[in-house]
């Protein structure tokens, strides 16, 4: 245990000593987590959104005047048909379209309840998201306003639709994407890295001749960053709610022993990595190729799965990251438990054992 | 003299790669305290018939021991008992010396205390106090290369296996290196030595000469000039390789 120790200390001081690898390890999560952020809660301004008034009475009237006061929006005219609707999206400067159904201050007075359709044009999906959640935020306004007048229990209920971009999965829920994709790289790539590197110096060969077995130098030298990146996650997940307010609405606790897991199974792919290749440049460049970018392309990080042609929808199923981020969504958003992403922890845990598994094969053939 | 213990004893031992025969029935016996130098060109198989003793590597076939432990099933048993030093640098250049010789030899699970005493007065017969704290990195190669046998041998093995240490190194450094050697054999430590470098051949207590995977001469610097009709060390190995 001693000389375990010894071993981890040395490694720290690796890491501690190299400027590129604190970058990396430390300056990134933070800057990316604030560029997504800030990518993300860009402000709106002079959005131009056209209405589609069926009704043409007060209450329609009254929300259109809202909608288009609050300075976020300009108004772009009325429309005459549905039929206007697509033109109007094509020539690209509406973003939004409000639809109200004929009779709308008829049906919220006599039954209660009337229809609200906003349709957005979600080519570019985050503004889409934005000018629908801030539209549906007014008329909700609007909405408790009029309840406190009439005192009646009235309701608008908006029917949102994203054109274009259906679903719009993954798109601003980026920090378990982010949280993915920086795990994935202190994790593999780093590991992997610091690994050859020792191939690199012949320094592995001099821990191979010492009484230290092969687990205990792997084990060794990825303690340390098990323990980044556990840094890591934590930062992610309060620079999310801190700065953000993303809520952690499942178990803190469950959430981050799936971050432990997925450290792990980013490990031993990093591992993995280094039992095939011999230099840092082929393990880096081993890594970006089989890590980085499906873990950006592939994972729903940015773009939705669902959307893929099949064949790329396959090879997203050999994604870590992408149950990763399902799983995180699962807990942080829907605040589920472990009975709900038992399925997705136990692929990781399979990847996991599997990774470990080959690159011990690998190691044995090695010292043939 | 009086050194005919064995500590390496080597049997029929055959390394084959695929089609390519690296080692081809080498035997040989290494006796303790004695520096043994196992010559040849690049690519004869000294490298390959080192790592196998070492444990880096197993061999095809052949009865081997190394400090009177077998090669196959004795490995764990094997790694406490040596030193290495490999062809590429061995100590980590982003380290401070202390810290080097410290993390290899609590590796080799030495107390603390002990490795305090042992690197003072290490430091001082090397002359390198100075560079104590001081990063590997800023030390010029002929320090380092000391620097790395020593650590080598800092646990005191039974048997330090050096594979071609002195590459790279200039005749003076050199030298003292070879001082270094003679020091540790001087303490009982058997020192089994690779090289091409035919002068150090001579500062061998023995050589064996390998050719294309197969020991052709093997004994003292003197016998061997003797049974060459050869004035050095040189001479044998260009007759040899002839």
């Amino acid at each position: 245990m001693k000389r375990f120790t010894g071993f981890v200390i040395k490694e720290f001081n690796h890491i501690l000593r190299d400027f590129r690898t604190l970058l990396i390890l430390f300056a990134m999560p933070a800057i990316q987590i604030l560029v997504f952020g800030f990518v993300v809660t860009n402000e709106l301004k002079d959005i131009r959104i056209a209405v589609l008034d069926q009704s043409g009475d007060r209450y329609t009237r009254d929300i259109t005047n809202k909608i288009m006061s609050s300075g976020y929006f300009i108004f772009d005219g009325y429309l005459e048909s549905t039929r206007q609707i697509e033109q109007k999206f094509r020539e690209g400067n509406v973003k939004q379209v409000i639809i109200f159904e004929p009779g709308f201050g008829h049906k919220l007075i006599r039954e209660k309840s009337a229809d609200i359709q906003l349709l957005a044009d979600a080519s570019d999906a985050n503004t889409a998201n934005l000018v629908v959640s801030y539209t549906s935020a007014i008329i909700q306004d609007y909405m408790m306003d009029l309840r406190k007048k009439t005192g009646g229990n009235l309701q608008i209920l908006p029917e949102i639709r994203m054109m274009y971009n259906e679903n719009m999965a993954g798109a601003y829920m980026f920090v378990p994407g982010v949280m993915a994709l920086i795990l994935m790289i202190v994790s593999a790539l780093m590991t992997s890295i610091s690994i050859t590197r020792e191939k690199e110096m012949g320094t592995m060969e001099t821990l191979l001749v010492s009484p230290l077995n092969p687990l205990q130098i792997v084990l060794g030298k990825v303690t340390p960053y098990v323990a980044l990146s556990f840094i890591n996650a934590v930062t992610i997940v309060a620079l999310g709610y801190f700065v953000f307010g993303l809520p952690v609405h499942g178990s803190l606790g469950l959430l981050l022993l799936e971050c432990l897991l997925f450290i792990s199974v980013a490990l031993s792919l990093g591992i993995f990595i280094s039992t095939m290749v011999d230099t840092q440049q082929m393990a880096m460049f081993l890594s970006m190729m089989i890590l980085m970018l499906p873990t950006i392309l592939l994972s729903g990080f940015i773009f939705p799965v669902e959307n893929m042609p099949d064949i790329l929808q396959w090879l997203s199923c050999l994604v870590p990251a992408k149950y990763f981020i399902i799983i995180v969504k699962s807990i942080m958003l829907k605040g589920t438990g472990i009975a709900f992403v038992w399925k997705e922890t136990l692929v990781l845990v399979f990847m996991m054992l599997f990774f470990i598994g080959s690159s011990i094969r690998r190691f044995k053939i090695r010292l043939e | 003299m009086n050194r005919k213990k064995t500590v390496i004893r080597v049997r029929d031992m055959v390394k084959k790669f695929g089609d390519f025969t690296a080692n081809d029935r080498l035997s040989f016996e290494v006796y303790e305290g004695e520096i043994f130098g196992f010559l040849g060109a690049n690519g004869a198989g000294k490298t390959t018939a080192l790592r196998i003793l070492c444990g880096l590597s197993l061999p095809t076939s052949g009865e081997i021991s190394v400090a009177g432990y077998n090669v196959y099933s004795d490995r764990e048993k094997i790694k406490k008992r040596i030193g290495y030093m490999s062809q590429k640098f061995s100590l980590y250049e982003d380290l401070k010396v202390y810290e080097n010789i410290r993390l290899y030899a609590g590796i080799y699970g030495l107390s603390r205390k002990y490795i305090r005493e042992r690197t003072d007065h290490l430091l001082e017969t090397l002359g390198l106090e100075g560079v104590r704290n001081k990063l590997i990195a800023e030390l010029p190669l002929g320090w380092r290369q000391k620097l790395a046998f020593s650590v080598a041998v800092f646990h005191q093995p039974s048997i330090v296996f050096l594979d071609e240490p002195t590459g790279g190194v200039d005749p003076i450094t050199r030298r003292q290196f070879w001082d270094l050697i003679y020091r540790a054999s001087q303490d009982g430590i058997t020192v089994f030595v690779t090289t091409h470098y035919m002068d150090e051949a001579e500062y061998c207590d023995r050589v064996c000469i390998m050719e294309a995977g197969r020991i052709e001469a093997i004994g003292t610097p003197g016998e061997l000039k003797g049974k060459y009709a050869a004035k050095n060390m040189d001479e044998v190995f260009i007759k040899i390789a002839r």
